[in-house]
């Protein structure tokens, strides 16, 4: 009962290169929580310290944005894949 | 950095007309939108590097609506990845709107392109009477533009 975490380019030098990262299924939060505890440079990457996603990240479970469903506490089931993107953005 | 390679950027005429569409009806606002088409390279991790050809132009919702920001809507986003994926495309780039000024990157842009290197960068300015459309490569705080074509497709 695993999802796998896809990590941008740049959050893979907190991850020790790692371009995935396999978590127990839960909810994205729980997948997160393990891969911190897995790569502790990643903490404070995603979430800020009152644990809100960062406004620079999307974060999808499969296609959808989790912004748009749950947030954090969007549920997963095993196979699904989170995706971790840079948001789109400029001036 | 290697690999600042300048495709020839190939938009249908209406393509080219929906991205200038998009730009007046978000007025006063910034309009952004996304590229797909055809890369080298690219897999689920990477979008790989754009040959040049764009197979589809996708409108999107600006999250900040605002007249000097723009922010892709992250569902739109999510939404867009998923048609490149099906149709066997990546997406190769973004294209916004500058509503007061020329058609160039700000140094937002050449900032936030970082996260994307491999992508193109269509900007259009509705500053004169003609809009103007112009497409760049950002890395690493350097600026490229590409020739861009019209086709009749
Ligand atoms: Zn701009």
């Amino acid at each position: 009962m695993t999802v796998e975490i896809r990590l941008p380019t740049l959050l893979r030098v907190h991850a020790s290169g790692s371009a995935t990262v396999s978590a127990e299924s839960g909810t994205v939060g729980t997948a997160f929580a393990e891969m911190t505890d897995l790569h502790p440079g990643l903490s404070g990457q995603l979430v800020d310290s009152s644990g809100t996603l960062h406004r620079f990240v999307n974060v999808y479970v499969n296609d959808d944005d989790i912004r748009y469903l749950e947030s954090l506490d969007t549920p997963t089931a095993d196979g699904d894949v989170v995706s971790i993107l840079p948001a789109v953005a400029g001036g | 950095m290697s690999g600042f390679a300048l495709p020839l950027v190939r938009f249908s005429v209406s393509q080219h007309r929906t991205i200038i569409g998009h730009c007046y009806s978000e007025l006063p606002n910034e309009a952004c939108g996304l590229l797909l088409g055809p890369a080298v390279g690219g897999d689920d991790l990477h979008d790989g590097e754009p040959t040049g050809a764009i197979a589809d132009v996708v409108t999107t919702r600006n999250e900040a609506a605002s007249a000097r920001l723009y922010a892709i809507h992250g569902q739109d986003y999510g939404t867009a990845r998923k048609a490149a994926r099906e149709s066997g495309n990546r997406i190769v780039g973004c294209f916004h709107s500058h509503t007061h000024t020329d058609a160039y990157p700000s140094p937002t842009d050449v900032e936030a392109a970082i996260h994307n290197p491999n992508w193109l960068y269509a900007i259009v300015s509705l500053r004169a009477e003609t809009p103007m459309l112009h497409v760049f490569r950002m890395q690493s705080g350097n600026i490229a533009e590409c020739q861009v074509v019209l086709e009749a497709r």
